[in-house]
């Protein structure tokens, strides 16, 4: 028996910035739930089930948040799951709230990730030294720079892609009223000559520190054609995947893991998809330091390994390009850790329910959400379109 | 529902239950012989096993991602499909469950691990509690608990002597589990003339600080009889959460255990498998499901005989699976929770066919 | 081969001052503690709470209707700390309790000062003792004490003006202490290396060799119990060079951060590179270990103070693509 269909009714995320004083843990949840559940038209009462997922518990100082929010964020006296795979929670969150709905057990499931991570600090969190080690660990940006670099050198990309990639997605971000960094005049000259911070990337080409939250409704089948019937358009679910690996081992390539190509071949086989470049219409991918957009979009199977930096060059990631990729502006323009794995998420769906305002995609059909963490080793994804899945598996 | 699977418990294993580990708090060292002996009893192998789960916590290991070299236990190149809840991992157990349901796969290996000792968990525990208004006092999970114990005690819930009697129980039962930490029987008699704790609470009244690992593996209808002579099947898999305001509910009562007991059909069970840390909570929650005198609660010893953090709950489904897949019983309910004061509840009813 | 003993172990501090946004109804109660004042909030049921709670329990409506309470109430429950931990209210035997101040329905949970167990009981009365300096934080309330207490005399202290900005923040210090432990093969690698050996650890299946050790081998999910000594020479396979300073920054930057593999190693370690330019650093380079003096070597990898380039010709990229 295959799945249940599921769709997103709705989403909400909130202004995301720097440090977001004017509001505690709960209100900052709330923003982007409250604005979730009205873009869905649910009700508080209509939500069977709630699933928040977020990064380290380190990083807010909480141990289990999720259970002294559960009254703010609806979830008192009913299931509530809280997800943490790392970087990708915000999609794992995804695609978790998605599975209660497919294997039947709810009709609509509340998905909110968040990371208030100014109450302390990120590259502290991420770089705490373990006793017996050497501690030449530098955040996150130390860690993926060195596989920046042999990406680099494996594909033989000229030395201004990843500044390429910075501008497209800081641009595209200033189209959007949510994201953090707005920066309509940037150049690839002002990011060419920012500072290195872990040779070879540089400031503009690193994600921000963002506190923020994101929100997504998703209903049964019964709940999406009520809604299309009701002129609102759902976003269908047409697959989703989650795929590990280990953190180091022999073999493993840094720059294309494994699990990234096998999560994305079994993601396009269940979504019916055989030539993704061409099916998919917009890509939300979870890029926190520029290099990575090229290197996903090999590892995605959208082009052949050591050609993903040709398609950025050409400017077919660009909002009107063939296959836009973060029209949002990324993870690049907002990050709070645990929930920017979702907004990839919320937004492909938002393309799709063409509810993308000034960063829509004209005539999105098809689109990808992508999320990854840990030292690339954690992936999880999803297809949504605008047309109800056919005939069940 | 109908048309999905059925899924059932094949398989169940766990490690010592001990007061310091020689492992990590990565837990590699404590489930590798664990994934092993559980893979040979059903006869799985690593590599078919459909979907991976883990519950854990990394205010336990005092580090981020603690969960993260627990993979490497799992031997996880080709890549798997996998995930991770922070928390019990009986909740892990519900998002395999999940999985299962949908047609993702039709085996899941669920684990769960915690190295307390590393740590001092009476004091971490206060960080589940409010940031802004509680947690800055450091209100220790024992304080918080003899809080509730004497709220019942008052009410006339239960009484000291009651509580003696459930700590003398379990130890009597805990001595025939061989994985127990704590296996030697309580002298019921002059339990009540030991000095309290933390009163109303005695040391007997609270389970021991514990290292350990478990893990349960999970089939879909058709898979579970190739694996297993007597599957337990999952007849009901509820879980719900109550307000975390420690002032404005009824510490006597635990009302999301209750609704998720409801909704999962406890009727006639057995074995009761309860994760209550506190005697005074055994006897909280046994009014709130309403068990039946003669239901048999902790047979295992429960966790005062060992409460290893975060695997807890899974070895409490695990322990009555066993009666099921063992014949000793024929329909059973494991409980497991998460947060202070069974904040969260989830309720696993299984039965023999 | 380094004898089998017993785990490495070492402290591990995990701590930091988290700065803490309240939001407004939260900001509201803890500047009323400032000026010695208790304020609720009521439900969406008209029950007062106080603590006050942004976000009705019941109906998860957003609260903001104030509601000043007394400072005094009543014990709903209580339990004795016996041996305080460290950061509770106070440092000497205390209870815990439940309080519901007067005109509160809910109750607030805090210490009572009562000196013993005799003198705790429910439903007594007690009231806040505020502390010498209120800044709009719980402490503030310093405690509580029975009503029959003698007050110490506390000079009276005039309320900030009503001018006075709220107070939106609060900092709340979390300071753990654990013991990390290392695995057993993790710990006999340390010894070696205490011996300035370099101790890898093959895979009985694939015969892979990992230096540090893993807990078990990622591919196969075994122990990796059989020694390999390495040599301290090796290949850079990929680095970068560090330039951003950070909280909790060991080494000051610029450093160039690198994977090395190790001659006979299957898997690079993270190290740094020095005894060159930053920007000479190469893929490929080969490098050798640069101990610290005898003297100084411990249980860590730190015995090696960074690997430095021999000056051989760069290995070629295919002899270590492979590991990238």
């Amino acid at each position: 028996m295959a799945a249940a269909l599921a769709a997103v009714l709705g989403t909400g995320q909130t202004k995301h910035t720097s440090k977001r004083t004017d509001v505690s843990m709960a209100g900052l949840c709330r923003e982007a739930i409250d604005r979730a559940l009205a873009d869905a038209q649910v009700g508080w009462d209509e939500v069977d089930a709630v699933v928040l997922g977020k990064a380290p518990d380190l990083f807010e100082g909480v141990m289990m948040p999720e259970l002294v929010l559960a009254d703010a964020i609806g979830a008192t006296g009913k299931p509530l799951l809280r997800v943490h795979t790392a970087g990708s929670v915000g999609g794992s969150t995804g695609v978790v709230a998605a599975s209660l709905v497919q294997a039947g057990v709810h009709r609509r499931v509340l998905a909110v990730a968040f990371e208030k991570q100014s109450e302390s600090n990120a590259m502290w969190a991420l770089s705490i030294a373990v006793p017996f080690s050497m501690p030449v660990n530098a955040g996150a940006g130390g860690y993926f720079a060195p596989h920046v670099r042999s990406y680099i050198r494996r594909s033989g990309a000229p030395d201004h892609i990843g500044a390429m990639v910075a501008v497209k997605d800081r641009r595209n971000g200033a189209r959007n009223p949510y994201a953090h960094l707005h920066q309509p005049d940037i150049t690839l000259e002002s990011v060419l000559s920012s500072t290195m911070l872990w040779d070879p990337i540089r400031y503009d080409e690193t994600c921000p520190s963002s506190d923020g939250a994101c929100a997504v409704l998703i209903g049964d089948e019964a709940a999406a054609d009520a809604a299309l019937a009701d002129g609102r358009q759902p976003a269908w679910i047409r697959g989703t995947v989650m795929r590990t690996e280990p953190t180091v081992a022999v073999g493993r390539n840094h720059a294309n893991p494994q699990a990234g190509r096998d999560a994305a071949a079994a993601l396009w086989a269940k979504a019916g998809i055989t030539d993704p470049l061409a099916e998919i219409d917009v890509a939300e991918i979870y890029v926190p330091f520029s290099w990575f957009e090229p290197m996903w979009l090999e590892n995605l199977g959208f082009v052949p390994a050591g050609e993903g930096w040709k398609l950025t060059e050409s400017g077919g990631t660009e909002l009107g390009g063939r296959l836009p990729v973060n029209p949002s502006g990324g993870v690049l323009s907002s990050n709070p850790i645990g929930a920017s794995g979702l907004l990839r998420f919320a937004e492909a769906a938002m393309q799709v329910m063409g509810r993308a305002g000034d960063h829509q995609v004209s005539d999105a059909r098809t689109a990808l959400g992508h999320a990854y963490g840990g030292g690339s080793q954690f992936f999880a994804m999803w297809v949504v379109g605008s047309e109800k899945p056919g005939v069940r598996r | 529902m109908s048309g999905f699977p059925e899924v059932a418990v094949v398989g169940f294993g766990q490690s010592p239950q001990v007061r310091e580990t020689t492992g990590t708090t990565n837990g590699v060292e404590m489930l590798v012989p664990v994934f092993q002996r559980l893979l040979a009893d059903t006869g799985l192998s690593r590599r078919e096993v459909g979907f991976w789960c883990s519950g854990s916590s990394d205010y336990l290991a005092g580090r981020a991602f603690s969960f993260v070299t627990a993979v490497d236990a799992i031997g996880a190149l080709p890549p798997i499909a996998e995930s991770h809840v922070e928390g019990d991992a009986a909740w892990a157990l519900y998002e395999a469950w999940l999985k299962i349901r949908m047609g993702e796969a039709d085996t899941a290996l669920v684990y769960g691990f915690g190295k307390s000792s590393a740590g001092d968990l009476r004091r971490v525990l206060a960080l589940q509690l409010d940031p802004y208004l509680v947690a800055p006092l450091w209100p220790d999970s024992v304080s918080i608990a003899a809080l509730q114990a004497r709220v019942g005690i008052e009410a006339g819930l239960w009484s000291e002597k009651e509580m003696a009697e459930v700590a003398a129980r379990s130890r009597a039962d805990g001595a025939t589990n061989p994985h127990a930490q704590l296996r030697e029987p309580l002298d019921p008699a002059g339990l009540l003339d030991t000095p309290y704790l933390a009163d109303p609470l005695r040391a007997h009244d609270c389970a021991p600080i514990t290292d350990g690992a478990a893990a349960i593996v999970l089939a879909a209808g058709h898979r579970a009889a190739e694996l297993c002579e007597r599957p337990a099947w999952i007849t009901g898999l509820e879980h719900r959460v109550d307000s975390p305001v420690l002032g404005a509910r009824d510490l006597g009562r635990a009302p999301s255990a209750g609704a998720a007991a409801a909704a999962a059909g406890t009727d006639g069970v057995q074995v009761a498998e309860l994760a209550t840390p506190f005697t005074s909570q055994e006897l909280l929650l046994r009014r709130e499901l309403g068990l039946a005198d003669d239901v048999a609660v902790n047979p295992s010893g429960g966790p005062l005989c060992g409460n290893p953090m975060f695997a807890g709950g899974l070895v409490r489904i695990g322990e009555a699976a066993a009666r099921v897949m063992s014949g000793q019983a024929g329909k059973v309910l494991a409980h497991a929770s998460n947060g202070p004061l069974l904040q969260q509840n989830l309720i696993c009813v299984m039965e023999g066919r | 081969m380094v004898a089998a003993e017993a785990p490495l172990s070492a402290p591990l501090e995990v701590g930091f001052d988290y700065t803490r946004s309240l939001g407004p109804v939260l900001s509201r109660f803890v500047t009323a503690l400032r000026d010695r004042r208790v304020e609720g909030v009521r439900g969406s049921d008209g029950r007062v709470h106080v603590p006050p709670v942004e976000y009705d329990p019941v109906t998860g409506q957003p609260l903001s209707e104030p509601v000043e309470v007394g400072t005094e109430g009543t014990v709903v429950t209580w339990s004795w700390m016996a041996d305080p931990l460290e950061g509770q209210p106070l440092a000497h035997p205390f209870a815990w309790a439940l309080v519901r101040l007067d005109g509160a329905d809910t109750a607030l949970l805090h210490a009572v000062d009562a000196g013993s167990t005799a003198a705790m009981r429910t439903g007594m009365r007690v009231r806040i003792r505020w502390a010498e300096q209120t800044v709009g934080h719980i402490r503030d309330i310093a405690c509580f004490e029975p009503v029959d207490a003698a007050s110490p005399e506390v000079p009276a202290v005039a309320r900030p003006e009503a001018t006075a900005e709220p107070v939106t923040m609060i900092t709340t210090p979390v300071h753990l202490h654990y013991r990390h432990s290392a695995s057993l093969e993790e710990s006999r690698y340390l010894r070696g290396l205490a011996e300035g050996r370099l101790l890898g650890q093959r895979c009985p299946e694939c015969a892979k060799v990992y230096i540090p050790p893993r807990g078990a081998c990622p591919t196969d999910g075994v122990p990796t119990r059989e020694e390999v000594e390495l040599a301290d020479t090796g290949t850079v396979t990929t680095f970068c060079i560090v330039n951003v300073p950070f909280l909790g920054q060991r080494i000051t930057p610029p450093y160039v951060s690198a994977y090395v593999l190790l001659d006979g190693a299957d898997i690079p370690l993270m190290h740094l590179v020095l005894g060159c330019a930053a920007d000479e650093v190469r893929m490929g380079m080969r490098v050798k270990a640069q101990w610290r003096p005898r003297e100084e070597w411990d249980t860590t990898l730190r015995n090696i103070d960074h690997f430095r380039p021999t000056g051989e010709p760069d290995a070629p990229f295919e002899s270590y693509a492979e590991y990238l």
